[in-house]
């Protein structure tokens, strides 16, 4: 294998990397208010607890659209929710624990049901749910590089690319029209009670919001690095800024990077070295995401490693004399 | 919006006679457990209040049971003669400083004009003016210098006036406060201490969980004495007794009377 050609690059490999870009882009930035109300898990208990009814939406529709496996993923997600009440209350155990039981048992019912059910005939198994298809998207539009400027070309965007940029675009018009109270919220849900702004409620619609982010980008890219995505670049951002306006915007760049640079990887980077064969790129954007994180826990500037290392040698002598 | 706010929060006039927290009723249980016992209770007009109690007797679960932050197994809570609910944009409240993370990504400004967010409205902009008023607040505890300071960067003393600032940007006619005076430095106990005393002269009220038995008589008017249930209430003259301390902390306060 070698580099693409263009037009290779323009059916397989620019579809595959809108959809990685929206995909990781909405998580990103969703990921934030998980993040910072430091309940990172729970992006990783949506992602997995939502499977059985992706699964379940899937077999009784019995297509990949996506109303049905989205209802049947939102159900999943309530009942998940409702379940680790129950069983925070009646076993009397902290809520990471009710979770992590959880979402480990809907997830293996959802493999359950894709291994032994009816989908067996049809095309979901465990490696798509894990690993996604970016692969599999392809846009059978463009030919050549200045038909991108037809608007006529774009009409024919695969189904999987405009999904996400429309969630993205969603995410990103929610986020900025109620940043204020999804901060407040997360900062402080007993003052936002005190003052009317009702704290379940938007923690509900965060929770909401991660669920659609996952549901949306699984399909493509996987669950895996949908659990990356709703982490990594919500902590490189928090490691590097101090303001919540620098915080979303560079938990967006992160993700950007993560993306173009994950795919162009896995597509092309084995190519390069020699290798005959690409890697999955939705794992070598995952690694990316996390190397990124890596380094900003070692190089950030205020709050990096060797930065704080610095500042207590410098602050040592001072307090000495 | 600030008119919206006055039509829609009622204080009715001070001669009225309507006290600014009415509680009665009330009783409070966390997994099964009773937490407060039929607490009822009608506040002074203005002024400081102290709730002191041993610990584990229920006084920040009253200050949160008051604010319909926990919800109550009976009870009705009324502010200036109508339901909590109505009257949001008239009470205010300063948390326990470790309830919130300090960690997070806001400087001292943002967490102050955060106390206007009910006034400001869902969906809208933070404006100039409602920064202007957090910058004011700031300056009144001392803060103005750190606005622009992430709040993890201040000292301990430093946050609880950001926390107190917050509130005063609530522009509030009845305050509640989760022990402000807890752990922090001397310059910060003055300030606050000041602070507290320039609310009572503009004649608001002021309900503090308060630990420190030492210092009530000199800073509060009144006190509201708890141990799972109402154990005395009134000025502090005539209610910080040996006979109602020892009713509140049981034998071990014989002799804590702070009037003699």
């Amino acid at each position: 294998m070698t580099l693409p050609d263009s037009q290779t690059f323009l059916s397989v490999d620019l579809p595959a990397l809108l959809a990685a870009l929206f995909a990781c882009l909405s998580c990103a930035l969703v990921g934030n208010f998980l993040v910072l109300r430091r309940q990172s898990l729970m992006g990783d208990a949506i992602s997995h607890a939502v499977l059985p009814g992706i699964v379940a939406g899937f077999l009784v529709a019995g297509t990949r659209d996506t109303l049905p496996m989205l209802t049947g993923a939102l159900v999943a997600a309530v009942t998940a929710g409702l379940l680790i009440e129950l069983v925070r209350r009646l076993g009397k155990v902290e809520a990471g624990a009710a979770m992590g039981v959880v979402f480990t048992s809907l997830f293996a019912l959802g493999v359950i049901l894709i291994e032994q059910g009816p989908a067996r005939q049809v095309d979901l198994d465990a490696d798509c749910v894990l690993y996604g298809q970016l692969e599999g998207i392809l846009w059978f539009g463009p030919a050549g590089w200045s038909s991108l400027l037809d608007p006529g070309t774009w009409a024919s965007l695969p189904r999987q690319v405009v999904q996400l940029a429309a969630v993205f675009a969603l995410c990103l018009a929610i986020v900025l029209i109620f940043l204020k109270e999804l901060t407040l919220v997360s900062f402080d849900p007993a003052l936002a009670d005190t003052l009317g702004l009702r704290s379940a409620l938007v923690q509900h619609g965060i929770v909401a919001l991660a669920a659609l982010c996952a549901i949306a980008a699984f399909e493509a890219v996987g669950s895996i690095l949908v659990i990356a995505m709703l982490i990594c670049p919500a902590a490189t951002a928090r490691l590097l800024c101090d303001r919540m306006p620098a915080q979303i915007a560079l938990s967006l760049v992160a993700g950007a990077m993560a993306a173009i640079g994950g795919y162009a990887l896995g597509a092309f980077g084995p190519a390069l070295v020699g290798f005959d064969h690409s890697v999955g790129a939705a794992g070598s954007i995952a690694t990316l995401s996390g190397l990124i994180l890596a380094v900003a826990i070692l190089f950030a500037p205020r709050y990096g490693v060797l930065a704080r290392r610095r500042l207590a040698q410098v602050k040592q002598p001072l307090a000495v004399g | 919006m600030l008119q919206r706010l006055r039509t829609r929060n009622f204080i009715p006039p001070a001669d009225a006679g309507v006290s600014p927290l009415s509680v009665s009723g009330l009783s409070v249980a966390y997994h099964r457990q009773l937490a407060l016992h039929d607490v009822n209770w009608t506040a002074p007009t203005g002024g400081l209040v102290a709730v002191v109690g041993p610990n584990g007797a229920g006084k920040s679960t009253f200050l949160k049971a008051v604010l319909g932050l926990v919800t109550p197994l009976a009870g009705t809570v009324e502010v200036y003669g109508r339901p909590l609910a109505q009257q949001r944009g008239l009470i205010g409240y300063v948390p326990q400083r470790e309830s919130v993370d300090w960690d997070f990504p806001v400087n001292a400004l943002d967490v102050v004009t955060m106390g206007r967010y009910g006034m400001i409205g869902w969906g809208r902009r933070i404006t100039g003016a409602h920064k202007r008023a957090g910058m004011e607040a700031l300056d009144r505890v001392g803060m103005a210098d750190y606005a622009r300071r992430q709040i993890g960067q201040l000292s301990g003393g430093q946050q609880q006036r950001v926390f107190l600032a917050r509130a005063l940007a609530q522009e509030a006619r009845l305050y509640f406060m989760d022990e402000p005076l807890a752990g922090v430095d001397a310059a910060t106990e003055q300030t606050i201490l000041a602070v507290l005393r320039e609310l009572e002269a503009e004649g608001r009220t002021v309900i503090c969980v308060h630990h420190d038995l030492q210092t009530v008589a000199a800073t509060f008017d009144h006190v509201l004495m708890l141990n799972r249930t109402l154990v005395a209430t009134g000025p502090v003259a005539d209610t910080l007794t040996d006979a109602n301390l020892r009713l509140a902390y049981g034998q071990r306060a014989s002799g804590l009377s702070l009037l003699s």
